[in-house]
């Protein structure tokens, strides 16, 4: 794939890349949105999306809706729509789609370790699950008390096997160790990614590449803002960070060592990358940083489909899809517990 | 002449008092002559007025929908009327609601009684395979222990083993006191990986018996069939257990109770057995009772859905509506046909009168700028025609309509590709078999390709008559010629034999001997002449070129009716003219020398006329004169044509460039003197008008204009020449297939290679002539019409008329299932 994607990239991700684009036109608008935040019950949200590519999710939905089921619906969506796109994939875009879950899959993981750790019933669990990142014998993680056994039972069959190298002890699970253990699984599939993008060389590696460093500087930054004042000693939390983007290594050092929000301040108002997002916020503000964050992401995620002939668009796409849903759920709660003055306070909009 | 131009239409508008809107809005969608303009295009669906009835009506058509699938799953049904007829809209809200909870209510019911049915039926399967699973597992327990089995070489993986050693020698003591099972059913497909962490969860310590079994099982959980399997699995120890347990949850194995004594396990056989038919029994009664209210609902079901149709697209049009501030009446803007204003007003009574409205709708006609749609009543026959006329572009509003004269020229140029008057019948009955079934497939859904045959089956009707007159012309059936119409003009040179066994025909040739030609068509003795391709050629050739400068001159002739039409002089004079004047100079000069040398009989060279009246005019024409005077006449018509080029190019943008400076000028004055009234609307029409003129781009627009008219003079000229170009292939692919295939199996004596020969022709016949045949003679002849005829004048950037109807509902509906 190297330099020839304008000669040969058709040929098997021409009708993908249609499809996708195809996607990404039928993706909510700012005026959708202003229309949406304007509505006074769920059911005229129904009605609204009725008119998207939602409408055949939603139509059979009876009346009473709840928020659940819209984002339930709409995630189905996304679900269907990369089901579609894999099952047409051929290699190496296919192997490409698929790292796309390993997110989600390290997420159930961990969310079905944390409710089993609280006794709790695995089928509920289960239904929380994001969709995408289902495996088959992912009901049986309850079963695990420790990560080596959790690694032999269950996670040896699945993708997420080579990612279980660094983080296999006999300790027994508990809520810091699963933080960890996300946080390291987190690493090395950001890490594997990165690398399989690398591979993939052309477009495809050059924006992915930005999109993947971008991804790991924000985990690097939650990470230290999550563990200040935690036990998490500097060494362990630096072993967090994954090794690339833009603050590997020495903004990894500096993110380290901080000891409060402020300190990180100092620390990224150096990156010119990041400058902005900080500056948006006024001092001691942390809980902007995540609307901020997600942003500046949808902004780079919109970037990538100014290019063609790359696999960047379908990782875009779904991200986009997830920050869709995410805003239909803010919207339909703020609708459903009357909060409508706190609607812009959620939504990201996409374009 | 109704086909010709399209309909006059207005805007009218309606204002309409609340009350009576929604039963105006349905007499008008019965009378179909209405297209509402959407007055509130900014409003969100649901900012609009009657959003609330759009969304109960939505959720009504959902119950319809869920009552739909319901009667679709249950199958075919017997159904009966029931007694109350609902036509209250309120009424039959409640009883949609009433329907799908009790309907609800019954599927919950049987959902439980299937999976703890299905729940048995699993402990059944169970504990049938369970004996024989047990058997042999007691078998080998008999001759050696258990924990040998664990060994047993079909378990011998070589992982597992010292892992088993080691546990085994922690619980050796105990093991045979407490070695436990569980049994239970878990579908096919997760058993290897149920197997596989079974193995891992326990060190391998544990052993699995399965069996198949081999029909397919309703799942409890989600009712839906899947093939299972039946295990039994012994472990030993409490904490084994407690991670079975939780594995089999995980993997959906519904675990069953197994007595281990005989007696016991034939007991709770019968036990089971018997509570099956309990259930079984149960079950039935609750089918029966949701089949009779399947039934009842499925009787109605269709009218119901159309009506709620009916009602939601009322809603959908009366939302469309501007509200008054008053919000007393409401204000609606509609399209419709000049000669249905009578219709409308007396639809517009009528539904005043029946909702006892005190206020009659107001109906006065709007004067607009913009450009009304367009709409033609058709019928059956010419609505196919219309369609591909249509295909191209909808016409402006009122332009002349091609689709009138194609209603002749376009299957006249199909069959003049395919004449063949054999061929013609066999399409003629394809034909015929369709109209006559007309109803019969009308009411049906069609495949897609049956469908457009059935669409244009008018169209293939005057084809195939049109290629029956044709191929008498031609002279052909099935490339055989026939003296149907009287006797030949010649005759062989040896008087005494007759054509069929002269010698010297295809060598020296035959001799003419009548003074009067053949009566209709080809001679039939040209066929397999020596001569035959020569005759042949010229004469298609020649024919097609007449046939195409004659409907270019119609087509620059309806642009002509068009400018006249518009009031446009200028497209007259500076248009029209010029090129009527171009074409002939040139063409129509060259089908008149046509016609004349067909009518001397004389023998100069036309291409040599033709290109020599370019080259050199002025010399000697010689044996290439075909009429006194010739010369001064090619003279006068090159002039002719070269001064066309000009005129046609620089008048019109310059008289428009002058026109608009005039009309800025007299807007100038206009404002300062004239009286109120008549002013400001004046002023306004300039404002809409006199901005945009740029002289540089009507001077370009009318250079590529006249470019293409002139250079298309030729081309479009040598298109038609792909008439010539078909028919030849038609009737040489047909001969083809007679002489080679029909013909050389009629050599042989053997039947069967005739029978095969036979065959083999028809296929040929059917499949090559008539199907591909007649697909591509008919795109040649719809481009002949899209390109070369409409671009004389057809604009077709109108659009289409689209009342508001009910009949597209109920088409819809039969689309939807």
């Amino acid at each position: 794939m190297y330099g020839f994607e304008a000669l040969n990239f058709n040929v098997d991700g021409g009708y993908l890349e249609a499809i996708v684009r195809g996607y990404k036109a039928g993706l909510l608008t700012t005026a959708d949105y202003n229309n949406l935040c304007q509505c006074e019950h769920l059911d005229d949200i129904k009605m609204h999306l009725g008119a998207s590519d939602y409408a055949p999710y939603l139509a059979n939905e009876p009346s009473p809706l709840h928020t659940s089921a819209i984002v339930e619906k709409c995630t189905q969506k996304l679900v269907d729509d990369y089901n579609h796109m894999l099952s047409q994939a051929t290699e190496p875009l296919s192997t490409f789609l698929e790292y796309i879950t390993y997110g989600h899959m390290i997420d159930n993981v961990v969310l079905i370790v944390t409710g089993s750790l609280h006794e709790r019933d695995v089928h509920e669990l289960l239904e929380k699950c994001h969709p995408l990142g289902m495996f088959d014998s992912i009901a049986t993680l309850a079963v695990a008390q420790n990560m080596r056994e959790l690694y032999r039972l269950v996670l040896v069959d699945t993708p997420l096997a080579p990612y279980f190298s660094e983080c296999i002890t006999s300790e027994d699970l508990d809520e810091m160790n699963i933080e960890v253990m996300r946080n390291t699984l987190y690493k090395a599939y950001l890490e594997d990614f990165y690398r399989f993008c690398k591979k993939l060389g052309g477009a495809t590696s050059t924006i992915m590449c930005d999109l993947l460093a971008f991804e790991a500087d924000r985990r690097a930054i939650n990470i230290t803002i999550n563990s200040i004042g935690t036990e998490l000693t500097r060494d362990d939390r630096k072993k967090l960070y994954s090794n690339f983007g833009i603050l590997y290594p020495y903004g990894h050092d500096e993110l380290s060592v901080c000891e409060d929000f402020d300190q990180v301040r100092g620390a990224m108002e150096k990156y010119p990358a990041y400058q902005g997002i900080f500056a948006k916020l006024s001092f001691g503000e942390s809980q902007m940083l995540d609307k901020a964050f997600y942003e500046e992401e949808v902004k780079r995620l919109t970037l990538t489909f100014e290019q063609q002939f790359h696999y960047a668009v379908f990782f875009a796409y779904m991200r986009l899809g997830e920050q869709e849903v995410r805003n239909l759920m803010w919207i339909s709660e703020c609708v459903a517990q009357q909060q409508k003055s706190r609607i812009h306070d959620g939504v990201v909009m996409i374009f | 002449m109704d086909l010709f131009r399209s309909e006059e239409m207005v805007l009218v508008q309606l204002i309409m008092p609340a009350e009576s809107a929604h039963d105006t809005i349905t007499y008008l969608a019965e009378l179909s002559l209405l297209q509402f303009r959407d007055l509130n295009p900014g409003k969100s669906p649901f900012q609009r007025t009657y959003a609330n009835q759009v969304k109960r009506y939505a959720e009504m058509s959902r119950k319809l929908r869920f009552f739909h699938d319901q009667v679709a799953k249950a199958g075919k049904l017997a159904y009966r009327p029931i007694m109350e007829n609902v036509t209250n809209l309120d009424e039959l809200d409640h009883k949609l609601g009433d329907l799908e909870s009790e309907l609800l209510e019954i599927n919950a019911n049987n959902d439980k009684l299937q999976s703890s049915q299905s729940e048995l039926m699993e402990l059944k399967l169970v504990l049938q395979n369970g004996a024989t699973l047990f058997h042999s597992t007691r078998h080998l327990e008999n001759g050696q222990q258990l924990q040998s089995v664990l060994d047993d070489p079909s378990l011998e993986e070589s992982v597992s083993r010292p892992l088993l050693l080691e546990q085994e020698m922690q619980t050796e003591p105990t093991k045979h006191g407490r070695l436990g099972f569980i049994t239970g059913v878990v579908p096919k497909v997760k058993a290897l990986s149920f197997e596989r962490i079974l193995f891992r969860a326990t060190r391998g310590n544990m052993y699995l018996k399965q069996a198949p079994i081999d029909e397919l099982v309703i799942d409890p959980a989600t009712g839906e069939k899947v093939e299972k399997i039946v295990f039994v699995v012994f472990f030993s120890g409490s904490r084994a257990r407690t991670k079975i347990t939780k594995i089999c949850e995980a993997f959906g194995a519904n675990r069953y109770p197994f007595p281990e004594e005989p007696n016991r396990l034939w007991q709770m056989k019968s036990e089971v057995d018997e509570r099956l038919s309990e259930l079984q029994s149960t079950l039935d009664a609750g089918i029966y009772h949701r089949n009779n209210v399947l039934n009842n609902i499925g009787y109605s079901l269709e009218k119901w859905t159309l009506m709620v149709k009916k009602e939601k697209a009322v809603y959908h049009t009366l939302n469309m509506l501007s509200v008054d501030v008053t919000r007393k009446c409401l204000v609606a803007e509609a399209w419709c046909p000049v000669s249905a204003k009578p219709k409308i007003q007396d639809a517009l009574q009528r539904a005043a009168y029946d909702s006892n409205s005190q206020v009659n709708t107001i109906f006065q006609i709007l004067y607009t700028k913009e450009s009304p749609p367009t709409f033609f009543e058709t019928n059956k026959f010419t609505s196919a025609f219309q369609e591909i006329v249509d295909a191209y572009g909808v016409g402006r509003y009122q332009e002349a309509n091609p689709g009138c004269f194609t209603i002749i020229t376009f299957p006249f140029l199909f069959a003049v590709m395919f004449g063949d008057w054999g061929h013609g019948i066999a399409l003629l009955l394809a034909a015929l078999y369709l109209i006559i079934n007309e109803k019969k497939f009308g009411s049906k859904q069609l495949g897609d390709i049956m469908n457009m045959a059935y669409g244009g089956r008018y169209v293939i009707l005057l084809m195939a008559i049109f290629s029956i007159y044709t191929g008498f012309i031609y002279n052909e059936f099935f490339s055989v010629p026939f003296e149907i119409f009287g006797k030949s003009a010649y005759r062989c040179r040896d008087p005494s034999s007759s054509i069929a066994s002269c010698m010297d025909a295809s060598t020296a040739g035959l001799i003419k001997y009548s003074s009067t030609p053949y009566p209709f068509g080809v001679d039939p003795v040209w066929h397999g002449s020596r001569s035959e391709l020569p005759f042949l050629n010229s004469m298609k050739m020649k024919m097609s070129i007449l046939l195409g400068i004659a409907q270019m001159n119609l087509g620059i002739v309806l642009s002509y009716f068009n400018a006249k039409f518009f009031h446009s002089a200028i497209d007259i004079w500076y248009q029209f003219i010029p090129q009527l004047l171009f074409l002939n100079a040139l063409f129509g000069y060259l089908s008149f020398l046509i016609i004349l040398k067909w009518c001397q009989g004389s023998k100069p060279d036309l291409y040599h006329v033709m290109i020599y009246m370019f080259l050199s005019p002025i010399d000697d024409l010689g044996e290439n004169q075909l009429f006194w005077g010739q010369r001064p006449v090619q003279i006068v018509l090159v002039l002719l044509a070269l001064v066309a080029v000009p005129w046609m190019l620089l008048p019109k943008p310059l008289t428009l460039r002058k026109q608009h400076l005039q009309k800025a000028r007299g807007q100038a004055y206009g404002v300062l003197d004239g009286s109120d009234t008549e002013d400001l609307d004046k002023g306004k029409e300039y404002e809409v008008e006199g901005e945009e003129f740029e002289f540089s781009e009507v001077l370009v627009h009318q250079m590529i204009h006249t470019i293409e008219f002139v250079l298309g003079a030729v081309s479009n000229t040598a298109s038609y020449l792909r008439l010539w170009a078909l028919s030849l292939a038609h009737a040489q692919l047909s001969a083809v297939f007679y002489d080679r295939v029909l013909l050389f199996a009629w050599e042989y004596s053997n039947p069967v290679i005739k029978l095969v020969g036979l065959f083999v022709f028809a296929a040929c016949t059917v499949g090559v002539l008539l199907i591909m045949e007649t697909l591509s003679a008919f795109l040649h002849a719809l481009r002949l019409h899209w390109v070369e005829f409409q671009n004389k004048f057809y604009l077709g950037d109108g659009y289409k008329f689209h009342p508001f109807s009910f009949n597209t509902l109920s088409q819809d509906y039969e689309d939807d299932t």
